[in-house]
């Protein structure tokens, strides 16, 4: 029999915290009890280019990697980034995008045009699609810095994942001084799914 | 205690559990974490040597002289650390000696996708690979025990989805390992012809006891099941053939030089279809074919990039990839760029600018190649630039010269750029050599060397002098510029450009990312009633500058750091400060 394996991509610009984002979500997964295998990418990438973390947990898990069309949840810190990956999500699977335009150096220099509707054509196609001003929210809870960790609450709201089991994830994985506000811009993330 | 750990870390565990107490290092991605992490543990020695000769060369010594140590590094500095790697591979050990090649399939973050297993046939070493952390911690372990068993180094082969996956490990305990007895034994570590002929009877013999341990390690394991489908595979593709053929026998290799060649007939003979997966070479296909076994390998995949369970799936059962919804194909492209306010930019917008031929090399600043900024012309390997500058003005003389430029960052410069300055100063060069000095291995992760004054803990060292060192190369014209000073910049090159004499500009200014970046005490803004749109600070490639497309007009955002490079190139003087308190 094939156990079940969940599958989380997360997706954003280098240097957005999708690393650290993965880190809390396979946390929780560990104090579940969960086997968890959690890919990352290092290196060039991280100066500004595309990335994307991959988490898998289940009783057993094999591949690190998702493969396309495998992806139970899309969690995108940006807009376009979303699109870009949204081959790897299941048919039934649940995309949640913060509504960031960052811009790429094609559009930059005015050779490209930004999509700006591009989250809109992402729910169209897939009906369990969220868009949130999750950069809004974390800088009324303290630092714009914070908006994975918003996205990281309405994640665990909609998985129905208790907010205590995320919340010692955070305090675990988070540094010392941006602890709070952290725990915050997760209360408020947790409260809008 | 189980926890999470990527491979490299894992591996810097094991290290740490089989009483390794030293271990050495260049950084490069994918390898770095390793021994970054090592050097966390108490009571051990961890270094960032200049390049990974010299890390290798001090994991001898070591070794010799009686500790288990580590050395690691990524595929391409194997090649950087090749002459000791193959001389002390006949020599042998004392002291256990794991040397760890991070491969990098797919380039993630290299320059090629050499496969390093080929070292281990090459240089006759055993060569093992995991495929998890757990097994990354438990192979290391082992491997010390093999290298001290068998007189030799082992290389223990990773690739990028092994150093940078986090998987469940089981912590140990660490094993209390006493330093060796140093004896003097001239035959076994001096390689003159007369003793090097002995060492390499002694690298044939342990390398056929080698492979008779193959045949009973239990880093080699047959998982029996269905037996229509036999697949022999290792490291992280084990992993895919797992997620795509769960019912497929496997014959799962974690020792992959030298092959087990009874376990692998006897398994071949028990299945109807053999295959063997493995990303890159055909290393275990072509010798098992060469045993006249019937294998399926490379003419149904591929020697490219990286596999996955979906690549098994489709080549291997020809179940095609689901369509998916196509918008991928609909948005821009995000590659990877210079840091807003990094100090690397305003050279190449001057070098191309100025329309020099630029010998580059590896670094964050090989980002100056890509568009817009467009200012690179060669970059080969690490420290590379100095001598292809040279070679190029050899080749096509002095007038060539006068417009041709190398550019090195600081930590290729100690890694490896030393000696290309000292051939431009010995033959007669006239080489300008730019130096960019931004205190830091920027690319790997800000990772320290010896010209930051910092060690691998961060703890204060003697700090090397650049300029000193390339007064005493006999380099006689020497500047020290701000990078972000374009006039200044300009002036320097055009000056040293025209002397018929080798010339090095130290582009002098900390990473931008780093707490000692420079930060004025004003922000930059566009005064939208004077920009004309004439997009000249767009072409700088400053993640910082947006075109609004609307308006026509440029506009500054939250990531300026306000270094000034717009400023400075604006023609109509429409970038404004504002002072912060």
């Amino acid at each position: 029999m094939e156990e079940k394996v969940t599958n989380i991509l997360i997706v954003g610009v280098g240097g957005q915290g999708t690393l650290l984002t993965s880190r809390i979500i396979a946390q929780v997964a560990v104090q579940m009890g969960f086997d968890v295998k959690v890919s990352e990418i290092h290196g060039m990438a991280q100066r500004g280019g595309s990335v994307v973390s991959q988490v898998r947990y289940g009783s057993q898990v094999f591949s690190p990697i998702i493969s396309k069309g495998e992806a139970d949840i899309i969690l995108a810190f940006e807009k376009i980034e979303a699109a870009r990956w949204l081959d790897y999500l299941k048919p039934e699977g649940m995309v949640i995008i913060n509504n960031e335009r960052v811009n790429s150096l094609p559009v930059m220099s005015g050779k490209v045009k930004y999509p700006d509707q591009i989250h809109e054509k992402v729910a169209e196609l897939v009906p369990k699609t969220t868009i949130v001003d999750a950069t809004d929210i974390a800088v009324r809870c303290g630092n714009s810095r914070a908006a994975n960790v918003v996205l990281v609450g309405m994640l665990s709201q909609a998985m129905g994942i208790p907010a205590e089991e995320v919340e010692k994830a955070v305090t675990a994985i988070v540094p010392a001084k941006a602890l709070d506000v952290n725990l915050k811009a997760f209360r408020e993330g947790f409260k809008l799914a | 205690m189980k926890k999470l750990l990527i491979g490299n870390e894992a591996i810097a565990r094991g290290a740490y559990e089989a009483g390794a107490t030293v271990a050495s290092a260049y950084p490069g991605t994918p390898s770095t974490e390793i021994v970054s992490s090592f050097a966390q543990y108490d009571d051990v020695y961890a270094e960032w040597s200049p390049n990974e000769k010299v890390a290798l060369e001090v994991a001898a010594g070591a070794s010799i002289g009686g500790a288990r140590t580590l050395a690691a590094m990524k595929h391409v500095g194997v090649n950087v650390a090749a002459d000791p790697l193959f001389s002390f591979a006949y020599t042998g050990v004392n002291g256990g000696l794991v040397i760890v090649s991070a491969d990098d399939p797919g380039l993630h973050s290299s320059q090629n996708e050499q496969d390093n297993r080929g070292y281990g046939r090459f240089a006759k070493i055993p060569v093992i690979e995991p495929s998890d952390s757990q097994e990354a911690l438990d192979y290391t372990r082992l491997a010390f025990d093999i290298s001290e068993q068998f007189d030799t180094m082992v290389m223990l082969r990773i690739t990028t989805r092994l150093a940078h996956s986090q998987t469940m490990v089981e912590i140990g305990e660490k094993q209390e390992i006493p330093l060796k007895p140093y004896k003097k034994n001239a035959q076994k570590y001096v390689m003159l012809p007369g003793y090097a002929r002995g060492r390499h009877v002694e690298v044939e013999k342990h390398l056929q006891q080698l492979q008779e341990y193959a045949e009973t390690t239990p880093l080699n394991r047959v998982e029996m099941d269905d037996t229509s489908l036999g697949i022999i595979t290792s490291g992280i593709p084990y992993q895919y053939v797992k997620e795509a053929f769960p019912q497929a026998s496997i014959l799962k290799l974690g020792m992959v030089n030298p092959l087990p060649k009874e376990l692998i007939t006897t398994f071949a003979a028990r299945v109807d279809k053999l295959v063997v997966v493995e990303e890159l070479e055909p290393v275990i296909e072509e010798q098992v074919r060469s045993w006249g076994i019937d294998v399926i390998g490379k003419e149904q995949f591929t020697l490219l990039g990286e596999y996955s369970a979906e690549f098994l799936r489709a080549k291997l059962a020809g179940i095609e990839e689901p369509a998916g919804f196509g918008l991928d194909k609909e948005i821009p492209a995000r590659p990877p760029l210079l840091c807003a306010g990094c100090p690397h930019r305003g050279v190449f917008h001057l070098l191309r600018r100025m329309r020099l031929v630029v010998a580059g090399d590896i670094g964050c600043y090989t980002l100056g190649a890509i568009s817009p900024l467009e200012g690179m012309d060669t970059c080969i390997c690490m420290g590379a630039s100095i001598g292809t500058a040279l070679g190029m003005e050899k080749a096509r003389g002095e007038e060539f010269a006068a417009k041709t430029v190398a550019v090195i960052g600081d930590s290729t410069f100690v890694h490896s750029g030393i000696t290309g300055l000292i051939d431009v100063v010995y033959n007669g060069g006239t080489s300008t050599v730019l130096i960019l000095d931004n205190d830091t291995t920027a690319m790997t992760g800000h990772q320290d060397h010896p010209a930051t004054g910092m060690d691998i803990r961060r703890d204060p060292a003697p700090k090397l002098d650049i300029e000193g060192l390339v007064r005493a190369i006999g380099v006689k014209n020497i500047r020290v510029v701000d990078p972000l000073n374009l006039k200044e910049l300009e002036a320097a090159l055009k000056e040293e450009l025209n002397r018929r004499e080798p010339s090095v500009i130290i582009c002098k200014r900390p990473c931008a990312l780093l707490s000692t970046a420079v930060k004025p005490p004003y922000s930059l803004y566009v005064d939208k009633e004077i920009c004309n749109g004439c997009k000249v600070c767009i072409r700088l490639g400053c993640p910082g500058v947006t075109f609004i497309d609307e308006e026509k007009v440029a506009e500054i955002n939250d990531s300026c750091i306000a270094c000034g490079l717009c400023e400075q190139v604006c023609k109509v003087e429409a970038v404004k400060r504002t002072e912060v308190k």
